[in-house]
Parts: C-alpha cells; sequence; structure tokens
C-alpha cells in the first residue's frame, strides 16, 4: 500500500507494508543509502536516522510507527548547521576508516550536540555507546565532536 | 624492488580527439613500448589531454588508506597537489595488478599494501613526468632539463601550459626505463603529516558507494537459508509460509546443498521469507563437537611431544637448561575462535551483460579468487568475467577467502536463475558471525628458565591450533616442511636474543574454516611472548622494560629498531611514574616488517573494575607515507586488539555456533578506551606495513597491566572477562 513520509523535506510516497522497517524502505525502496545495514537489532547505530529531530534505529523504527513525523537522513544532514559542523570537523580530523558507520555516527552526534552543546568526553562516550565502530575511530569521534561543538560556538 | 616502467600504449579517450597517457609496467616488469591498449596495459596513471590526472590503484580500500596512499605517490613524483589528482580501483587482473608479495595474485592483506606498491606508483609517477616534460621540449624546442613541472603546469625558457597541453605528445614517446625519482630531501606530499584522506568527505555525507549500496535495475536479492549444525546439508524445503511475504519470489537448495537460496525483490522481504522457510537439514555427516572438545585436544597437544621442531633447534638442550635454572616461570595460554565481523555485512552483486560477460561487483580483498572461480563456475574465459571493485566496510582479513566463500555463493544463487536479473547476495549480521571462517583457536605452553642473577637460561615454547594455511594457494609460499608460518610468525622468529629458546608446534584437526584475522599469528604469539617476558622479569624482580633492553642489545637491526620504539614509547608514557591509582603494562612487537611499542595504563583491579585510561604508541613503519593515516591505523588496530580480548569468542555447542549477533559478540565500544597517543618513528627505510602491527602489542600491554595493578592477576585464557577481570 502507499504510504505518505516527510523525508528531507520532501513528501515522499512509498509502496510498502506498514511493517517494513524504515531502513529497508530507505536503502532499497527510495535508494537513499547513506543509512546502513549494520545488524538489524538496533546494537550498531549505523542505522541512525532522525524521526522530528531525534535520532532513532532505523532498523528497529517501522513505517506504521512513522506517521507524520520527519524523517531525516544524511543525506539531508548537512542542511542542519550541527550537521554541518560535524561533517566539517569529520573532514578536519579524517575521523573515518572504513566508513560504513560514520553516517549513523554522525546522525547520533547531531543529537547529542543538540541536547548538549559543550560535551564532555564522559557525556559523549554516554551518548555514542550504542554506535559501534569496528575500525575503532572513537577517539577521532570523540575530537570531531568536540571540535564540530567548537565551530558552532564561533 | 626495482621495476621498469614504460609508456605501455596510446589510448584514444571516451570523449573523441581526447588523447590519454598510461604509464605503468608490464606484466613482468618488462620494457617494451609503443603497444596499443590491446596489449597487457597496466596503468598506475592515466592522464588525460584535459589535465585529469587519475591513479589506478590496485588495492581495494576497507579503511586502512590505499587509496590515498598510492595517489599520493603518484601526485608527489608527477608534483601535483592532492587536489589535482583523482583515483579509480584498478580491474581485477592478476597479470597486471598483482600484488608484487603474492605471487601472481591480485589482492590486498598482510598490511602489503604500501609495501609492494612505493617503488611501482612513485616510478609510474616520475615517468610520466618525464615524458610531459620531454614532450614539452619537443614542442617549443628546448631542452627538458631547462623546464619544471609543478602544479600541474610546465614551465621554462619563457613558456608556461598546463601539462594536459602535452597528453597527446606524450603518449608518442618511449618511456624512460629508468626515470629519476625524487630524493626524500624533496618530498613535499609522502611523510607530510597535514595530506588529507581523498575518502573523508564522501563518507561523512552518504555518497560513499560501497558494494551493498549497488542497486542494479530488476535485480533480486538473495540471502541464503544456513543449517544451525555446521556442514548440515539441506535435502528439502517447504515455503507455504514464505509464499505470504510480498516481494518473495522463490526458494532453491544450492548446487553443494549447503544451504537454500531465497530469492526476493528486495532485502526486506528475502529476510523475512527466509525465517519462514521450513528446510529440511541431513545432519548425519554434520558437525558434532562443541568447543570445549576443541580446546581440550588443543590442550592435550600442548601436554604432548611436539609434531615440529620449528627452528630445528636441540629441543634435549632447552629442557636441560630450565631443569638446571634457579628458577621456573611457566604458563598456558589458551585463545579461542574469533570472528572478523566488518561492519558491512558480507555482500556481493551479479550481472550478465547482453554479450554474456559476467560482472561481479564486490568490495572485493582479493580479486583474483573469485575471478578464477567464476572462470570455472561460468566457464568462460578470464577476459569474460569483470569485478568492479567497490569500497568496502571493514574486513580485517574476512573478505579475502581463498575459498572466495561468499562471492561463490552468489554465483551458485546466480546460476540457478536464468540471469535475466543481476542478483545480490547479502548476509546478516547472523550469517556473518555464524559463518564458520575464524580466527583459529590457539593453546601456548612456555616454560621459561633463569639463572641466580635473572637471566634467560632456556625458553620451551609449545604451540597448537588448527593451520590456517594448509589446504589453500598460499601453502607453498608460507608453509615449509610442514611447518606453517602463520602458526608461530612472531614466536619461533622473535628477535629477542634468547638462549636455549626451542619452539615446538602441533596442527589440531579441523574445527571450522580458519581464516587470516588482523594480524593472523601475532594475535596470540605477540600475547604470550609479551606477558612471558614480563613474567620473567617480575620473577627476576626487574623492571619489565629494562628487562627486555637486556635481550635487545646484540645490535640486530631488528632489535635496534625494537629498542627504539620501545624507549619512545615508554619516555612518552611516563613509565614507571604512574599517576596514583593507576598501572601500567607494556609489551613490544615487530609484525608485517614494523615495529611497535605500546603503553596501556588503567585504573581500578580486576575485581572493582579495570579501566583502560591511557595508551601509549611507538610505531616504526619505515617511511610514513601518510603519518595520520599511520597514527589512525595504530588507533583502530589496538581497539580492535583490545576489544577482542576483553570480551569476544566464538563458541559451539554439538556443532552450531553459539553466538548471533553482536549482543553476543559485543563490539569495542566508544567508552572502552580512554586517549591513544600515537608517535611516528622518522625513518628512511622502505615502508612496511601500518594496517596490522598496531594490533598485536595491544591486548599483551593490558594484560601486563592489569598484572601490574594490585592483584596481579595474569590473564592466560581469553577472553578477559570470563576469565577473572572485569571491566568499568
Amino acid at each position: 500500500m502507499a504510504i505518505q513520509l516527510k523525508l528531507n523535506g520532501e513528501n515522499r510516497s512509498v509502496e510498502a507494508d506498514p511493517g517494513t522497517p524504515l531502513l529497508w524502505v530507505l536503502r532499497d525502496e527510495l535508494q537513499l543509502t547513506g543509512t546502513k545495514f549494520g545488524c538489524g537489532v538496533a546494537s550498531c547505530g549505523a542505522c541512525t536516522v532522525h524521526m522530528d529531530g531525534v535520532p532513532v534505529r532505523s532498523c528497529q523504527t517501522y513505517l506504521e510507527d512513522v506517521g507524520t513525523a520527519e524523517i531525516t537522513t544524511i543525506e539531508a544532514i548537512s542542511e542542519d548547521r550541527i550537521g554541518a559542523a560535524l561533517q566539517q570537523a569529520w573532514v578536519e580530523l579524517d575521523v573515518v576508516q572504513c566508513g560504513y558507520c560514520q553516517s549513523g555516527q554522525i546522525m547520533s552526534a547531531v543529537g547529542l550536540l543538540a541536547d548538549n552543546p559543550k560535551p564532555s568526553a564522559e557525556d559523549i562516550d554516554d551518548y555514542m555507546a550504542g554506535n559501534a565502530c569496528r575500525c575503532a575511530t572513537y577517539q577521532r569521534i570523540r575530537a570531531g565532536i568536540q571540535r564540530a561543538a567548537e565551530i558552532l560556538e564561533a | 624492488m626495482t621495476l621498469d616502467t614504460t609508456r605501455r600504449g596510446f589510448l584514444k579517450g571516451a570523449a573523441a580527439g581526447a588523447a590519454v597517457l598510461l604509464v605503468g609496467t608490464g606484466p613482468k616488469g618488462a620494457v617494451a613500448a609503443g603497444h596499443s591498449a590491446s596489449t597487457n596495459l597496466n596503468p598506475f596513471v592515466k592522464i588525460s589531454s584535459d589535465g585529469t590526472v587519475t591513479a589506478i590503484v590496485k588495492h581495494f580500500e576497507k579503511g586502512q588508506g590505499p587509496a590515498t596512499g598510492l595517489t599520493t605517490l603518484i601526485a608527489e613524483e608527477l608534483g601535483l597537489r592532492m587536489d589535482q589528482v583523482t583515483y579509480a580501483f584498478a580491474p581485477s587482473n592478476p597479470e597486471l595488478y598483482s600484488n608484487l608479495f603474492f605471487g601472481g595474485f591480485q589482492g590486498t592483506g598482510g598490511s602489503t599494501a604500501m609495501a609492494n606498491s612505493f617503488m611501482q606508483y612513485r616510478t609510474a609517477g616520475a615517468a610520466a613526468r618525464e615524458m610531459l616534460l620531454q614532450a614539452a621540449a619537443q614542442t617549443w624546442g628546448v631542452d627538458a632539463s631547462a623546464l619544471t613541472l609543478e602544479e600541474g603546469v610546465i614551465k621554462g625558457s619563457g613558456q608556461s601550459a598546463p601539462l594536459g597541453d602535452f597528453v597527446a605528445a606524450a603518449a608518442q614517446l618511449t618511456a624512460p626505463e629508468a626515470p629519476r625519482l625524487k630524493d626524500p630531501s624533496e618530498f613535499r606530499l609522502i611523510g607530510n603529516p597535514d595530506v588529507r584522506r581523498l575518502d573523508s568527505a564522501i563518507k561523512g555525507n552518504g555518497e560513499a558507494k560501497f558494494a551493498i549500496d549497488v542497486f542494479l535495475p530488476d535485480q533480486m536479492i538473495a540471502m541464503i537459508a544456513r543449517p544451525e549444525q555446521r556442514c548440515a546439508l539441506a535435502t528439502a524445503f517447504d515455503d507455504a509460509e514464505a509464499k505470504s511475504v510480498k516481494g518473495y519470489i522463490r526458494a532453491a537448495i544450492m548446487p553443494n546443498k549447503a544451504g537454500v537460496v531465497v530469492y526476493a525483490e528486495n532485502t526486506w522481504a528475502a529476510m523475512q521469507a527466509r525465517d519462514l522457510l521450513d528446510v529440511t537439514w541431513d545432519v548425519s555427516a554434520a558437525e558434532t563437537r562443541s568447543s570445549d572438545q576443541i580446546e581440550a585436544e588443543i590442550r592435550a597437544a600442548l601436554d604432548a611431544e611436539p609434531v615440529y621442531n620449528v627452528n630445528k633447534t636441540d629441543m634435549a638442550a632447552t629442557k636441560g637448561a630450565i631443569e638446571a635454572a634457579a628458577q621456573v616461570v611457566e604458563e598456558t595460554f589458551y585463545f579461542p575462535l574469533l570472528a572478523h565481523a566488518p561492519m558491512e555485512p558480507l555482500n556481493c552483486t551479479i550481472e550478465q551483460t547482453a554479450e554474456g560477460k559476467i560482472i561481479l561487483h564486490d568490495g572485493a580483498q582479493m580479486p583474483t579468487g573469485p575471478h578464477m572461480a567464476f572462470a570455472q563456475i561460468f566457464q568462460l574465459p578470464m577476459e569474460m568475467i569483470e569485478i568492479r571493485t567497490m569500497l568496502a566496510g571493514g574486513s580485517f582479513g574476512r573478505r579475502a577467502t581463498p575459498t572466495a566463500d561468499y562471492q561463490v555463493e552468489a554465483a551458485l544463487a546466480f546460476v540457478m536463475t536464468d540471469r535475466s536479473r543481476p542478483v545480490k547476495l547479502v548476509w546478516s549480521r547472523e550469517d556473518d558471525l555464524r559463518s564458520g571462517y575464524y580466527r583459529p583457536a590457539f593453546g601456548h605452553k612456555v616454560r621459561v628458565g633463569l639463572d641466580a642473577e635473572g637471566q634467560i637460561v632456556g625458553w620451551d615454547h609449545r604451540i597448537a591450533g588448527q593451520s590456517i594455511m594448509k589446504g589453500t594457494p598460499f601453502e607453498p609460499m608460507v608453509v615449509r616442511d610442514g611447518i606453517d608460518h602463520s602458526s608461530v610468525e612472531g614466536a619461533a622468529d622473535t628477535p629477542y636474543a634468547i638462549p636455549a629458546a626451542s619452539f615446538g608446534l602441533t596442527d589440531t584437526a579441523k574445527a571450522t574454516e580458519t581464516l587470516w584475522w588482523r594480524a593472523v599469528g601475532h594475535t596470540h604469539t605477540a600475547y604470550v611472548m609479551e606477558v612471558m617476558m614480563d613474567m620473567a622479569a617480575k620473577a627476576a624482580g626487574r623492571d619489565p622494560m629494562a628487562f627486555r633492553m637486556d635481550y635487545l642489545s646484540d645490535g640486530t637491526a631488528d632489535q635496534q629498531r625494537l629498542a627504539q620504539v620501545l624507549k619512545l614509547a615508554t619516555e612518552k608514557a611516563g613509565w614507571g611514574n604512574a599517576p596514583e591509582g593507576r598501572a601500567q603494562g607494556l609489551a613490544v612487537h615487530k609484525s608485517f616488517g614494523s615495529f611497535v611499542a605500546e603503553v596501556v595504563e588503567i585504573s581500578g583491579t580486576p575485581e572493582t573494575g579495570v579501566r583502560i585510561e591511557k595508551v601509549t604508541c611507538a610505531v616504526d613503519c619505515g617511511i610514513a607515507v601518510n603519518p595520520d593515516i599511520v597514527k589512525a591505523q595504530m588507533e583502530g588496530g589496538i581497539g580492535y586488539g583490545i576489544g577482542h580480548v576483553m570480551r569476544d569468542q566464538i563458541t559451539l555447542t554439538d556443532g552450531a555456533v553459539d553466538q548471533y549477533n553482536f549482543p553476543d559478540y559485543e563490539p569495542l565500544r566508544i567508552g572502552d578506551i580512554g586517549q591513544i597517543d600515537v608517535h611516528v618513528v622518522a625513518s628512511a627505510e622502505a615502508p612496511t606495513g601500518a594496517g596490522e602491527p598496531g594490533t598485536p602489542p595491544a591486548a599483551p600491554a593490558l594484560a601486563n597491566a592489569i598484572a601490574a595493578s594490585t592483584t596481579g592477576l595474569r590473564v592466560s585464557a581469553m577472553p578477559m572477562e570470563l576469565n577473572g577481570v572485569s571491566f568499568a
């Protein structure tokens, strides 16, 4: 059945069952491939997107739960000033290695900085605990978030 | 490692009239000029008349940085800025793009990407530079020695023009046999810590395309229903319930009966249908053993006389020296099976063109493997198979199986169709953790004799585990006199000057498929060597750093380089001056030609909860082409090494893998390690590995820090959390 989605500032219509995880609608139906599949059980955070500005795991968020909420994916997060600052910091510090988890890392980090504009290392560790990076880029993620906080403050 | 370089031809570009200069080497480094595109042409650099310069990268990019590194070599010798050069992944062609250390295989691994490419890519860039200058000199009627090429512009004798203007003329020239390479004092990009990765921006904005992001028109998704009990065979299936899933197409038993392929219109449908498929399994020949039995077999092998005397030493003399010693330090170690678990689950996509060509889209770590396998499966000559290398979301060794396991699965799934639709095989995380390709379990038993002065007088070291290399195409290169070097590397070839050292090896029976896992044998040998050195130092009443230096003082190059990183790491870490409530441990190890020392500083105790506060690392990997990427590799290697010994293992119960997904195989998390400080030694030596060498010392440095904390606990079996250590 056709379901209406508010996605990245546009209205999109998708043909999918209401019980389909948002992850697979984004990837397979809309080919917004920046959102990644890592575990399917909300354990790695690679699929993180925003629902009304709040980070959620899209592999465990079903289409029927989205309703009229605004969905934002990595493809549109540069339009958010926090997202743009994080992307700038990620490039400055070369945070990425394989890069597969980094969309999810940035989407979560936007949520952190929205709540807490000057997070300590411990705040970052607590908030980002659900985003796994098998390359272990963690200390650059920490530094990248703090650098983005500086950019935003300037 | 010097290679001849030649212009291999002149090609018409895609745009009419566009000239292209390609510079590379012949298949065997042979020089031949004036060949056309139809000959063996393996350019490492392609320069178009519009001035576009493209490095053709023969290694895949799983995050370790070869795309940036190899491109840097081209830019350096061509005098370009990094923003004036781009890169593309080379096609699969083992004759043209083989890894010089892999004997005719194209592939990435063993931390060799930079080491085997350093001269090739520099030489190609330098030859292209000389040809462009020569072409400009001829055009302007001046001597080439009067001209310079900097930042894409050729200047001299009062004239100036972009390099693209001379591509057509340069492509008519014979390449110089031995172009002049830059002296290291002239490097502007190599060794420059400000050179950034080329793939950072696209990996932060969702644009980066991994293999799993391939969407071909009309493609089907395939997933495979697999048995719980390893090696059970599918005999029948009932898809009555699966048919209720919208998007389910059909299912078919694989030709080798290893599973049932589920075809669907999309990934979610494939997952749902697979869950609902009712498969009948023949378990008569399936695996029935549990990991307890595998461990018992390894421990029994350690107690028996070893099958191989690795260094053909006098084992009786070693025993005698230890029996006569003033004191003996001994320990038995056990390392479980480990999965690689790269972030991007394994996947690849296969399509057939109208001409009957097969195209594989894959994060191809060792393209020669699937290329050869596909030639057999599809009964096609190699040139009718094309492999398009995509970015890979990590690997740690997993994407390079000698059997090309997941690519072959995809091919089998594809041949069971009419081939009109592309097939994308997707693994779930459960498929990944339960796939059976693991770092093999290993055991070590070591006895070290010390004299009254605390000097080592004998070292008896037994190793038992399943060989990785036997039965693979790499066996002839790695196995000598029955000894798989990857089982003993990092122990039997230790640079420490240890008197009366003997190393015994016993291969144990096949437990699962095995596979190199970031740092391979060093993942267990470094742990044992460095924990035993620590135990010996303690028994001798010596500082662990000073004790090690005694065995690194014979003046060999390896010892000097190990001593240098050990000194640097301990100095930077404030060795011996840990703050109140902190404990330090160190380890130093050579692997993949590189020398790494690490100091781990912890707070807490195994009872109250250990917290890893700080890791200080010093690395000597020869010339660090990109020092910041080398640092990143050390950071990542340390995290990978520590994360797994903290809490991970793969176990079997009655032949079935016990772990399913990350909750049972918990990855390292951001809060697990505090700051990591990496110091890169300035070196003029040829580049060696960076991807793996950071991993081996990390776990033993942690173990030694734990032993130095109040309780003195020596962790000798992994994972640490199940062997007496809690983490804060």
